[in-house]
């Protein structure tokens, strides 16, 4: 059983995108904050507090997580994906970025890193989505700028690359 | 499913860059979680944080303030009220000549929910938080006023005195010659309008960050700020420092704005007043909750629109009355949202004879300010549900009537009879190409089947003219001529535009468009590319502003799509005027004549011999490196700052014609819907949109503002509205309230485009980003009044408003059972009654009803009652229902006492999370066995925080306790343990308040 | 919007959970999936002086079939039991509503049981529970018992859970050969019911359930009813469940939600 105080600060250790960090919190800090001013990864937005926006949603032990729903102190030990981590290399992009680049599937990008953490997590699952899956995932994301369709296409179109890529590989 | 746009064409060199959707340079970054929004830039060591505490009153009195329990919270480092903002301030302009003031914050007086009451400045947010919760403010509650047309009855509350019966401003216009027009007309068709109030919300909420320098008395502001930034003079002006004394800057990225962000405004001066009067620099960053209750949003409109009318659908004159409801403050630039559309009061069409009463009135309501549309889905609301109706009203088709009345093809630039210079376009031809392109004919056939299988299927029809770049003079429209003379001509649009070249010759440009998403830096980079022969990658954009060290004008910023039109167009003249001195030294160079020179491939080449060239880089070091060897009129090509402001943009002329926008694309819009018979849903079949914007620069970019405003108007239409009851609680609070469209709702429109090139900008472009947010609410309010057969359509389309329209009175209860109240919307007050046997005699329920310590006893959660006189009690109580506990001060007075038979108790209960006030009135009559029987009836109403983010439970859980309490009461009279449950009105009415509805 | 301040204990088993609860009483929060009770925090809505996060206690996480029903613990999210193989033989009302209950995001994390302890009307898995009749158990220090569905669900929002109970677990009778219908109208895909219906086959006839519309999801079995007979009888069980008005729907709305789909919902499992 660990107890933690409500006035003091206490160490959470997590991997963040394969790496470990640590850094201290009080039991109230959401883990949104903590990620965001805490250990500077600022790609994960917030954008309701509430739960219903999306734009915080992260990968916390391959669950789809609303970081803004959850307590840094839940995490301790979890292994967590957030945005920062889904390019290959920092000058490059993966498969799904791209596709969303190519597509405008972004404007102001302040939804976005949310809603390529839903399609990572989900495509990695699911291969081959239809429309409707994909829009029934995203149904939990708020994108103001976009009107959503090119971010379905987009989605569709890395599905179909990562597919045949995966091919590939299984192939070779 | 998205239709093609022309495809990037990786630079083979020859064909300009601009026209093509290459990929934008804003993407990598923000694709992976590396953008530079403004809570995600560093601040000063030792920033603190601010929260605010705001009204939970729509409309009261504010009678104390007593901060020092938040004061002696550890981290807090100071409150700040109503008076020491003002120490420190002066009010807020005014948009019109009236004796108003309009402060950033309650002074006195609150007069909408969400009024910011106090401003905590801590170590972190959430010690501001919990110093908010300790502060005591004692409210003494005014009537309410949210119709704009009630605002102004004879006995409406008066919300400033300044502005007499709630009227802000009365202007009436008139061009041509109406009325006889409208007595000749063969037809006269009229049209009753509430254009309900909504935003478009972005998702990244308001962020500040100030900091004031005792020492020069200045100002450091970075803001996610949109501009205008007519209104920096405004801030300036109510922090007391010269411009130069207030330098707000801008983060690179901003979550979108919609012209959301111009409202951060008021904000800018309380957290700069804050930063002042603490010595430190401090940061806000808004929630959501602030942001729904108390952000902008647009003007909600009541308008009666009437027609003068041939036989053949003409439309010969227009008369129209509006009443623009602004909100609690006429906020700068407000009433610009009624005036914005001025000169195009007659959409597309050819209309010669026009009246006009413009009224705007204040209400108990969020003020508004930039929104996405501004003015224009008030104003197409009206005249194009107008057109469908005298389409039904004569006999025609929708569709014929607007075409019998499109300005003609010849006739452009067209002057409308309100003063619009509409530059260019061919309606007609746009019309057509839709009608084709967009198989009309196939969704009509598809309309009567449909219908032959009894389903609700309609089409719509909308044409309207989307102006962009306004005229910095339109708003000068609300006064008349004399006050204009008096106060100095205000007109044009200043647009700037800087490219620099440095050391190595590789270019920089910096505008003052402060993008909020739209991709201004990636265009830019196509237009200068052309310009100088080179790639877009060789350009640098940047976008942020700094206003003491960048050019920028009061027309700087991001609204009235004004980027494409005058910005971008601005860049290119820049970059021209630069070129034009590089052609100069590279002809001096190469030997030949400038008139020889062309930019291309990177190179400075002679037009006749290519082979005769220098790099580009080489021309533009020169300046740097090597200025004497410059030819001697060339000048420098180090850096150029343009300004350019379209000479159309005149003031108002004596008679009130405005020339409000420079550019006027053209949009058709037609669709198919059906609604769902047992849900009455409305589902989008098919919509089609055909855009005459001009020369376009980025097609993806154009088809996304497309998309994106479509959505919005999709939400506008269908979902979104910002509810207020009749007592003026804000209903919509969270985002599982305010209802955003999401995937599954959002199809995608079929997009066509033609392209008139604007003789009026640089580049031929119009503007593009808010186009469907004025056709497309109505385009579907058309297609659903075809479906379902009716007349009066309000936005929302929410389903359960279509009941009795659809299906007429509904079946009565069984006979014996239920029956439901009556309920006027809006009205939230709750009113039931009751009765109870209770075993005691009354002599003894009475007693126990005016004795504080059993009270205090059997109140759950009770800490104190203090008996204040013999009928008047004070209590504190902590309450829980369910998951949801706060703490209250509860307010009990008894009257009409009636010992033992009957009392009326009446009070309230107020905390944190909201407030409750009640009137009962209990009577008791003995049973003849002893006991007695307790009957009760009660009306209550509960307001706050509670009513704004829980409203969906809110009315149930309280008719609940109200419930419970009475049965306790009955219970604990009649000798049984009462076991939970409140005893009493105290417990009533906390219990009532501290109801939180669940949503997420 | 950021939460008050509280102690948080992270319970490693069921015992260390229950001293919490017996120790803070009302003042302790079980914090689950944390979808609903979160967002209340950072509404302060809630100020609990403890929050007790049971997600790492292994006993919780479990769905075993006992018998005729199936046993899904504290610890299981919405997720999870949408991807139990058994669940569409098993509990074919659950896997037809369940997908409705938010979004993915949210059932990833969101339990059965928070759900159920949360007890919003309008929520698909109360009535889900009330519809097949189903139990909650319910343990604190001392002892445990079985609260059948319709006595669970108190009002809106009110359980019948005590302050010091974990709600440990719930039973649901497993489908026999009943047949089994669904449907909800919210105003958008993944928002709480307006109205949700659910519908199965009864030895006796049939049986509706409907949440959204009174305090607390209520089910009502009729023989085999049909024609006029069937849409009196909705009738009057739409007046009756005392329907009201809010931004999204009108009572009238809901009444006659209950009443078009009720009907369309009894013709297809009497089908
Ligand atoms: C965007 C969004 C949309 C949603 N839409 C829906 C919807 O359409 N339908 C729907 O039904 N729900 C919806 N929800 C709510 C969601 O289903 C929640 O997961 C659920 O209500 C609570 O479950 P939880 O595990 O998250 O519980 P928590 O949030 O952790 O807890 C909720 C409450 O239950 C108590 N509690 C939890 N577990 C126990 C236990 N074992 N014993 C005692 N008390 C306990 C907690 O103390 C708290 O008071 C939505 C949520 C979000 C964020
Ligand atoms: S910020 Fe977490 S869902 Fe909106
Ligand atoms: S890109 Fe701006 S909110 Fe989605």
């Amino acid at each position: 059983m660990t107890r933690l105080k409500a006035d003091s600060r206490h160490a959470v250790r997590f991997t963040l995108n394969g790496t470990s960090v640590e850094a201290e919190a009080e039991p109230r800090m959401l883990l949104s904050d903590f990620l965001r001013h805490q250990l500077g990864a600022t790609g994960t937005h917030v954008g309701c507090e509430h739960g219903v926006c999306g734009a915080c949603t992260i990968v916390v032990d391959g669950m789809l997580t609303r970081s803004c729903l959850t307590l840094a102190a839940q995490v301790d030990d979890c292994e967590l994906r957030t945005v920062e981590g889904l390019a290959p290399s920092a000058d490059r992009l993966g498969v799904l970025q791209q596709a969303f680049r190519r597509n405008h599937a972004l404007q102001c990008g302040f939804c976005t890193a949310g809603i390529l953490m839903s399609l990572d997590h989900y495509l990695a699952r699911n291969p081959n989505p239809s429309e409707a899956e994909i829009r029934d995932l995203l149904s939990g994301h708020i994108c103001r700028c976009t009107g959503y369709t090119p971010i379905i296409k987009a989605a569709l179109e890395a599905a179909a690359e990562l597919a045949s890529s995966n091919k590939e590989t299984s192939d070779a | 499913m998205l239709q093609a746009v022309k495809s990037a064409n990786p630079g083979h060199g020859d064909e300009p860059w601009v026209g093509r959707s290459i990929e934008r340079v804003e993407d990598a970054a923000l694709l992976s979680g590396r953008g530079r929004f403004i809570d995600d830039l560093g601040v000063p060591p030792g920033t603190l944080h601010a929260a605010i505490l705001r009204s939970p009153h729509a409309h009261a009195d504010i009678l104390s303030i007593d901060p020092e329990a938040a004061k002696r919270l550890p981290g807090v480092a100071a409150v700040l009220t109503g008076s020491d903002v003002k120490a420190v301030t002066t009010s807020l302009v005014v948009g019109v000549k009236a004796p108003v003031e309009c402060w950033p914050i309650a002074i006195d007086r609150v007069r909408y929910v969400g009024e910011p009451v106090a401003i905590i400045v801590a170590a972190d947010r959430a010690r501001a938080e919990d110093a908010a919760e300790l502060i005591n403010v004692e409210y003494r509650p005014r009537g309410a006023v949210v119709d704009p047309l009630g605002a102004l009855a004879a006995d409406a509350p008066v919300l400033h005195d300044g502005f007499p019966g709630n009227l802000a401003s009365d202007r009436s216009f008139r061009y041509g010659d109406p009325e006889q027009a409208f007595a000749e007309a063969p037809y006269r068709f009229s049209i009753d309008i509430k254009y309900p109030r909504n935003s478009c919300t972005p998702i990244e909420t308001y962020g500040v960050v100030a900091s004031h320098d005792a020492g020069e008395d200045g100002y450091e502001v970075l803001a996610n700020f949109q501009g205008p930034f007519s209104i920096h003079t405004v801030i300036a002006r109510a922090l007391k420092v010269p411009g130069n004394r207030l330098r707000l800057r801008t983060p690179p990225d901003s979550g979108g704005s919609f012209g959301v962000k111009q409202g951060v405004f008021p904000y800018i001066v309380l957290i700069a007043a804050a930063a002042r009067i603490t010595g430190r620099p401090v940061k806000w960053i808004e929630d959501r909750i602030e942001h729904l209750a108390a952000s902008v949003s647009a003007t909600n409109r009541a308008t009666t629109l009437a027609a003068a009318v041939a036989a053949d659908g003409k439309i010969l004159a227009l008369d129209w009355d509006q009443v623009e409801d602004c909100g609690a403050h006429l906020r700068a630039p407000e009433p610009a949202t009624l005036y914005r559309m001025h000169g195009n009061l007659t959409g597309a069409y050819d209309i010669s004879h026009v009246k006009v009463r413009n009224r705007v009135v204040v209400t108990n309501k969020t003020p508004t300010g930039l929104n996405r549309g501004f003015g224009g889905p008030q104003v197409y609301f009206a005249l194009e549900r107008l057109v469908q109706r005298i389409a039904i009203g004569l006999g025609l088709d929708p569709l014929d009537v607007i075409k019998r009345n499109l300005i003609g093809a010849g006739a452009f630039p067209y002057r409308t009879a309100t003063g619009a210079l509409l530059d260019s376009g061919n309606y007609q031809e746009a019309v057509a190409r839709a009608v084709e392109q967009g198989r009309l004919a196939e969704l009509k056939a598809k309309r009567d089947a449909a219908r032959a299988q009894g389903r609700l299927y309609g089409i719509g029809f909308t044409a309207v003219v989307e102006p962009s770049v306004s005229n910095m003079g339109y708003i000068t429209t609300v006064l008349t001529a004399a006050e204009r003379r008096k106060a100095g001509p205000k007109n044009g649009a200043q647009a700037t535009a800087t490219v620099g070249l440095d050391p190595v010759g590789s270019v920089t440009v910096h505008v003052a468009s402060v993008p909020q998403g739209q991709g201004h830096r990636t265009v830019l980079s196509q237009v200068v590319a052309d310009v100088f022969g080179l790639q877009p990658k060789d350009i640098r954009v940047n976008t942020e502003i700094d206003t003491a060290k960048d050019a920028w004008s009061i027309a700087s910023g991001n609204y009235a799509s004004r980027f494409a039109a005058a910005v971008a167009g601005t860049a290119k003249l820049a970059a021209e005027r630069v070129a034009g001195r590089l052609a100069r030294i590279a002809a001096s160079q190469l030997n030949v004549e400038a008139a020889d020179i062309v930019f291309a491939k990177g190179f400075v080449a002679s037009k006749h011999n290519p082979e005769n060239r220098i790099a580009f880089s080489r021309v533009a070091a020169l300046s740097h490196w090597s200025p004497g060897s410059l030819p001697d009129d060339a000048g420098q090509t180090i850096r150029e700052t343009l300004f350019w402001t379209p000479p159309e943009l005149t003031p108002p002329d004596d008679e009130d014609r405005i020339n409000s926008s420079l550019c006027h694309g053209f949009i058709f819009d037609f669709c198919g819907v059906e609604v769902d018979r047992t849900t009455l849903e409305t589902r989008i079949d098919r919509y089609v949109t055909m855009h005459d914007c001009g020369t376009i620069l980025h097609p993806g970019m154009v088809n996304g503002q497309i998309r994106g405003g479509f959505a919005q108007a999709l939400g506008a239409a269908l979902l979104e509205e910002y509810a207020y009851a009749d007592d003026g609680s804000f209903l919509t609070g969270t985002l599982a309230d305010y209802l955003l469209p999401t995937t599954t709702e959002v199809p995608e429109p079929e997009i066509f485009h033609m392209e008139t090139p604007s003789p009026f900008t640089p580049l031929g472009a119009k503007g593009v980003g808010e186009g469907n947010c004025m056709s497309t609410p109505v385009c579907l309010a058309n297609a659903v009044a075809d479906a379902l057969g009716i007349a009066d359509i309000t936005l929302p389309l929410v389903p359960a408003r279509l009941v009795e329209l659809v299906r007429g009175a509904e079946p009565p209860p069984p006979a014996g059972g239920a029956t439901a109240a009556p309920v006027r919307e809006g009205d939230r007050r709750l009113r039931g009654e009751g009765q109870a046997s209770v075993k005691g005699a009354p002599e003894q329920v009475w007693a126990m009803l005016l004795d504080p310590a059993t009270l205090q006893s059997v109140i759950p959660g009770c800490q104190s009652v203090d008996k204040i006189t013999d009928t008047h009690f004070r209590a504190d109580v902590t309450l829980g229902i369910g998951p949801v506990t706060g703490r209250y001060r509860a307010d009990v007075e008894l009257f009409d006492l009636d010992a033992p038979r009957a009392v009326t108790l009446r009070g309230g209960a107020t905390g944190a999370l909201g407030f409750g006030s009640a009137e009962g009135r209990v009577t008791l009559v003995p049973d003849g066995n002893g006991g007695t029987k307790l009957t009760y009836s009660y009306d209550a109403a509960i307001g706050g925080k509670v009513a704004s983010i829980g409203g969906r439970l809110l009315d149930g859980a309280t008719r609940v306790i109200i419930g419970q309490f009475f049965t306790a009461l009955a219970r604990k009279a009649g000798g049984g343990g009462a076991e939970g449950g409140g005893f009493s009105l105290f417990a009533l009415l906390a219990k009532a308040a501290s109801l939180f509805g669940g949503r997420r | 919007m950021k939460p008050p301040a509280f102690d948080y204990l992270r319970a490693g088993n069921i015992s260390e959970a229950l001293e919490g609860l017996a120790q803070q009483g009302s003042d302790a929060r079980v914090l689950a999936g944390g979808q609903s009770l979160m967002a209340m925090l950072n509404m302060r809505l809630a100020k609990p002086k403890l929050l007790i996060d049971i997600m790492r206690i292994k006993e919780l996480r479990q769905i075993e079939r006992k018998g005729d029903a199936v046993v899904i613990g504290a610890g299981v999210r919405q997720a999870d039991l949408l991807a139990w193989p058994d669940l569409a033989e098993a509990l074919p009302l659950v896997a037809l509503a369940l997908p409705w209950v938010g979004h993915m995001q949210t059932r990833s994390r969101g339990t059965i049981c928070g759900s159920l302890a949360h007890a919003d009307p309008s929520a698909e898995m109360p009535l889900a529970l009330v519809a097949l009749g189903g139990e909650v158990l319910l343990r604190n220090a001392r002892r445990r018992r079985r609260v059948v569905a319709k006595d669970f669900f108190a009002g809106m929002m009110l359980t019948a859970r005590a302050d010091d109970e974990l709600i440990e677990g719930i039973s649901l009778p497993v489908a026999k050969v009943s047949r089994f219908a669904f449907r909800e109208v919210a105003r958008r895909h993944g928002d709480f019911a307006i109205v949700a219906c659910a519908a199965m086959r009864t030895p006796a006839g049939v049986r509706l359930a409907v949440g959204g519309v009174a305090d607390v999801p209520t089910a009502r079995d009729w023989p085999r009813l049909e024609g006029s007979a069937l849409d009196d009888a909705l009738n009057a069980f739409a007046w009756e469940l005392g329907a009201r008005d809010d931004v999204h729907a009108s009572a009238r709305y809901r009444r006659d939600l209950v009443r078009m789909i009720g009907r369309d919902l009894i013709g297809e499992v009497l089908q």
